[in-house]
Formats: C-alpha cells, sequence, structure tokens
C-alpha cells in the first residue's frame, strides 16, 4: 500500500483571473521512496505539493497519507497530522530567528509532547549531529550561514521522525557544495531510515540523484 | 507543556523587541496611572466637599416652613362655587410661628426610634452682631450643648475654646472663625446682638469655631437655648428645629416620609435639602468615568497597533508554525500571552506610579484662600480605585491584543511560504 496516494487533484487560481493549474493528477508514492517533480516554472509542481502537504486544503480530489483520507478534516486536525507525519523543508529556511538552532529542532517536538523535555534535547541534538550542525546548536537561528539554517531546518523537519520529508526547491538557495550535502542527507534517510522523500527541484543534478522523478508541465504528469 | 512552550515563545518575541514592548507597557501605566490620579483626586474632592456640609448638617431637619395657605378664606366662607368665581390677587403668607408644637415630647419619641441616633433641638434667629459701630447680619443658633457635641462635629471644629464652656458662664457666645475678625473679638471679649424683635443682650466670647466653609464661619454663632430664648423673649419650650442624626443617613429619605406622615411635621431630608451638592458630584463623577475611559481607550489603540505591527513583521513565523504542526488556538495563544503580559506588568508599573502621583498630590499645598480653609489637595486612597483601574487596564490590553491574535490565527502559511 503506497504511503501517499492522491487522485485526481485538480486546482484552479482564481485571482487575478480564474486558470486552471492542475488538471487532474494521480501519484502515488512508496514508503522509503526518494522522488523529485521537476518542470518549468508555473508548472503547478510547487501547487501540488502543497497541496500533497495539507497545507492547502482548497482542491479537489482525494488524497490519502499512511491509509488516512484527509479530505473534510479541519485545519487544526490536520495541524495535529502534520506535527506528527510530515516534516518540510523549503528554499528559505524559516528558522525562528529569536531562538537558538537547538530551540528551533525541538520546537515541533514540544508541540507535539511524545517525549519528556530531556528526551526532546537529546533528540534534537542527535538530529543535529546527522546534519553535521551540533557545533552550533546554541547558535541563533540568525546568526547562522544559509547553508548552516537549512541543515538546521532538515534537523528540524526530522525531530518527530515523519513518515513523508517534503521539500520546496531545499537547495535553491544553496551554493554546490552545501547542495550535494543536502542531497546526501536526503539519500541518507531514504536509503536507511526508510523516510520518504518528496520535493519539488529545479535542480538537474538532485533530481537525477533521487529513485524517481516525475516531470510536469501544464498542470499534468507527463513523464514519469 | 504546550501552554508554557507558547508563554516561551511569546516571551522570546518580547523580550526580543524590548523596546516596544516597554512602549506598549508605557501606554497602560499611564492610562493606568492617569485614571488613578484623576479618580483619587475626584473622589477626594467628592468627599472633603460632601463632608464640610454633611458633618454639620442634621440627616433630617424638622422645621415650620413658611406656607401659603391654598383655601381662601372666602371660599371656606361659601364653599358652594357654582356660578362663583373667586380670585384673590397677591395673597400674603400666613403668620407662621417657627415654634414647633411639643418640639421636647417630639424629640423624645423620635429618639425612641431604632434608626434614630439622637436628636439635637435648635433655636434659630437672625441677628445682628454689633461690637461698637459695626453691625453684621448673622444667624445665632441656640443648642443643646450637650446633645450638639455628641451628634455633630462642632466640639471638633473650635479654633479657640471649648464648646463645654457654653455651659460655664451666662449667655456665652462661640463665634465663627470670620465673624470673630471682622469683629476684631477674641476670647473673653464682649459683643451685643439685636434681634429684629429690637431686643439686645450682652454676650461674652467664649470660643471661636471654623468649619472651613466661609458661609458658616462668617455668619453664624452659637449659644445654649435658654440664651437664645431669652433674647428672643420665649419660653424654655420654645424649639424651632429639630436635628436629628441617623445610625444611617441612607434611610433619611424614608425615615422623612415616616416622620411626616406620623407626627404631622415638616421633615426634610439632607438629600433633598442638598440636592444641587449632590447633583454635582455626580456629574464629576459621570466625567471622571468618561476621561479615565478615554484614556485607558488610547491606551488599548496603541497597543492593537502595535500588536498588528507585531504580527506583520511576524508572519514567517507563524507560517511556519502552522506547517510544522501548531494550531490556531496556539497562534492565538502566544499573541495574546503578549498583549496580556505587557497589561499585567504596564498595569502594576501604573499603579505604583498612580500611588506615587497621589501621595504626591496629597503634599501640594491648596490655594483654598478664605472660602474653604484646606492646607494639601484632598486625595482619596481608596483600594478599590486601584483593582479596578489594573482589572480595566489589563481585559483593555487583552482585548486589544485579542482581534490581532485571532488575524495572526487565519494567516495562510502557503501563501506566506510561497511568497
Amino acid at each position: 500500500m503506497p504511503i501517499l496516494e492522491a487522485k485526481q487533484i485538480t486546482k484552479y487560481f482564481h485571482e487575478p483571473e480564474t486558470v486552471q493549474v492542475l488538471k487532474g493528477v494521480d501519484i502515488s508514492v512508496e514508503q522509503g521512496e526518494f522522488l523529485s517533480i521537476v518542470g518549468k516554472s508555473g508548472c503547478g509542481k510547487s501547487t501540488l505539493l502543497y497541496i500533497l502537504s495539507t497545507m492547502d486544503t482548497d482542491y479537489e480530489g482525494t488524497l490519502n497519507i499512511k491509509g488516512e483520507k484527509l479530505n473534510g478534516w479541519s485545519q487544526n486536525q490536520l495541524a495535529r497530522f502534520r506535527n506528527e507525519n510530515l516534516g518540510f523543508v523549503f528554499q528559505f529556511h524559516f528558522l525562528l530567528p529569536e531562538f537558538t538552532a537547538l530551540r528551533n529542532v525541538m520546537m515541533p517536538a514540544l508541540k507535539l509532547g511524545k517525549y519528556s523535555y530531556a528526551e526532546i534535547e537529546q533528540r534534537a541534538i542527535d538530529k543535529l549531529r546527522m546534519v553535521e550542525m551540533d557545533g552550533f546548536a546554541h547558535k541563533m537561528a540568525s546568526k547562522l550561514s544559509g547553508g548552516q539554517q537549512q541543515r538546521v531546518a532538515i534537523a528540524r523537519a526530522l525531530i518527530n521522525d515523519p513518515a513523508i520529508i517534503m521539500g520546496d526547491e531545499p537547495t535553491g538557495n544553496l551554493d554546490k557544495v552545501n547542495s550535494q550535502r543536502v542531497f546526501e542527507i536526503f539519500q541518507e534517510l531514504a536509503r536507511q531510515n526508510h523516510q520518504t522523500i518528496i520535493t519539488v527541484t529545479h535542480d538537474q543534478d538532485f533530481a537525477a540523484g533521487s529513485d524517481r522523478i516525475i516531470v510536469m508541465s501544464d498542470g499534468q504528469i507527463v513523464q514519469e | 507543556m504546550k501552554r508554557s512552550l507558547t508563554l516561551e515563545i511569546a516571551l522570546t518575541h518580547l523580550l526580543t523587541k524590548r523596546k516596544q514592548t516597554v512602549v506598549a507597557m508605557l501606554g497602560v501605566t499611564f492610562g493606568i496611572s492617569m485614571f488613578l490620579v484623576m479618580i483619587s483626586f475626584m473622589t477626594g474632592v467628592n468627599d472633603f466637599t460632601k463632608n464640610l456640609a454633611m458633618e454639620e448638617a442634621p440627616d433630617i431637619r424638622i422645621y415650620n416652613p413658611l406656607e401659603i395657605e391654598k383655601n381662601t378664606i372666602i371660599a371656606k366662607a361659601a364653599p358652594d362655587t357654582t356660578g362663583n368665581l373667586y380670585v384673590v390677587h397677591h395673597q400674603r403668607p400666613k403668620n407662621v410661628v417657627p415654634k414647633l408644637r411639643n418640639a421636647i415630647m417630639l424629640a423624645q419619641s423620635l429618639e425612641a426610634m431604632p434608626e434614630v441616633k439622637g436628636v439635637a433641638p435648635q433655636v434659630a434667629t437672625q441677628v445682628f452682631f454689633n461690637n461698637g459701630p459695626i453691625r453684621i447680619t448673622g444667624s445665632l443658633q441656640g443648642i443643646d450643648v450637650k446633645k450638639q457635641g455628641e451628634l455633630f462635629t462642632l466640639a471638633r471644629k473650635m479654633d479657640a475654646g471649648e464648646l463645654i464652656d457654653l455651659l460655664g458662664i451666662n449667655d456665652g457666645v462661640i463665634l465663627g472663625y470670620g465673624l470673630a475678625n471682622k469683629m476684631n473679638v477674641g476670647i473673653g471679649d464682649r459683643l451685643s446682638i439685636t434681634t429684629s424683635e429690637g431686643s439686645i443682650l450682652m454676650l461674652r466670647v467664649v470660643g471661636i469655631f471654623s468649619y472651613g466653609l466661609a458661609d458658616f464661619d462668617n455668619a453664624r454663632a452659637y449659644a445654649t437655648l435658654a440664651t437664645v430664648q431669652k433674647v428672643m423673649q420665649r419660653d424654655p419650650s420654645f424649639i424651632t428645629d429639630l436635628h436629628i442624626k441617623m445610625y444611617d443617613n441612607n434611610q433619611a429619605k424614608a425615615m422623612a416620609a415616616t416622620i411626616s406622615k406620623r407626627f404631622g411635621v415638616h421633615a426634610e431630608d439632607w438629600s433633598t435639602a442638598n440636592a444641587p451638592l449632590l447633583a454635582g458630584e455626580s456629574i464629576r463623577f459621570a466625567m471622571t468615568g468618561i476621561i479615565s475611559f478615554t484614556l485607558l481607550l488610547v491606551a488599548g489603540f496603541g497597543i492593537y497597533n502595535i500588536m498588528n505591527m507585531n504580527i506583520i513583521n511576524k508572519l514567517k513565523d507563524i507560517a511556519i508554525l502552522k506547517a510544522t504542526g501548531f494550531e490556531s488556538r496556539q497562534i492565538v495563544g502566544i499573541f495574546l500571552w503578549q498583549s496580556a503580559i505587557i497589561g499585567l506588568l504596564g498595569g502594576v508599573v501604573g499603579l505604583l506610579l498612580g500611588y506615587g502621583f497621589c501621595v504626591a498630590l496629597s503634599h501640594t499645598p491648596f490655594p483654598g484662600g478664605s472660602v474653604v480653609r484646606i492646607a494639601t489637595m484632598p486625595v482619596n486612597f481608596n483600594p478599590q480605585h486601584y483593582i479596578m483601574g489594573f482589572c480595566f487596564g489589563v481585559i483593555t490590553t487583552v482585548l486589544a491584543g485579542f482581534f490581532p491574535s485571532l488575524k495572526a490565527a487565519k494567516v495562510d502559511p502557503v501563501q506566506i511560504i510561497r511568497g
């Protein structure tokens, strides 16, 4: 059974005029798969990702993640679901600038409240070590470089051991060396932890290294 | 855990934007402290004027008012009015004897009533005070020295001499401070009084009182009942006023009605006699309320603005918190905590500052002039005002923070993250 299955995803943008951005997209992802979605700007790949992420609920079609049909859930229910099951890495790093790297990583776990404070702290340090950022744990997020911030953001995405990690151009803002580092982390997650990776990317090398590539054009999947 | 997480984020936000936090706090602080100063001073003035007028005023006063006889004598003679029309121009008032009938008996039965603290009989008359060529009009009140001392504050308002000294000699008099000054007399000096009927009596000054109210101090004098009855050439049963003190003066109005009905006398309660004073008080109170409310409202708008700005600055953070699983009520919590903390801290500082202002004000000299004699500004220290100001302040801030927080909770993370 696929870990994520979306059927006939259709979406319109109404501003400034009504445009159909997604035209009945079907997509199914297995556990442990490293999937890249590529395509030209405006083809609807990011839009699709945000629908799959449960953050965008304004669409037609059905979405199942981990066997749960998520259509019709309230925003708060979806927030709890994301907290436990999904991790995000964005193009811009989106750390909370007033907090330390460690605190940023701990935040989703504190929200989940599954572990004690001490355990969460230990887990956060482990995740930071995985992305080789444990030396910067007590630095303010705003004091870190772009590549460092992105790695902290990945550690944050991993803190609750989510089934699926989603990335929206996770290397879009990074240089060659840092991009390579991020790619390696993702590959390791898929291979060793059997976590599912879904990324939207423009980076040819990044996409080429993933298990599966989906090419989108004009709101449809044109090539697998 | 979750709640303390929102509190932690709120505190971090406040601490990283220290200047903004302090500015928001100052709004509440000044709002509350000004509210306290206003209301403490206003109620201080109210209490001061009320005490001034009330302390010596009876709760209920029984006397014979001047009345115009409504029934003309001709109508009595020919009660059948068919075909007749009586028109009486410029009717004269009846000759009302100011004497209260059976005053001593009446006083006794009034004192037997459980609500009544005591009854002080008085004989009041208009006189001229003469010292050499000076003639000053004023009122001379014959009092029952013991009762007056028990029920009213005269004994405590003596500048010189004692109230009790009236009993020590024949024909002693206690003069108002202003009156004594005008006639340039002191204790032991003699002066003569002339009544409207023309009788003259020499009195010896045994004391000088001052209420701090020009009306009283410039034109009033007290003597024993016997002295005044003597100068008016009346017998010892001649009493013009009964002054009643109640245990609870709020019952005076109902009590006055009861007394009027039961004894068939004219009884007037303090709120009727002092209606303009009470009206002034309620107007001052309404003004204080409106101004204080406006102050807090302005502070509230300040916080509303600051919180709105804050949330616009924090849109990215809100988006990421929502993306990583924070629910709406937790987002609301983060920002509501911030305004609550601003309100609480600003409120506490406001209370201290307001108290400080009130203390300073209560030590400020008050230029009362000759009208009222008072050394410093009258300021009321009522803990209730402090509780009220604090609650108003915190409620306003929390409300002012609530609506921006709701807006924060409605932020669509996709829109922010996609840019």
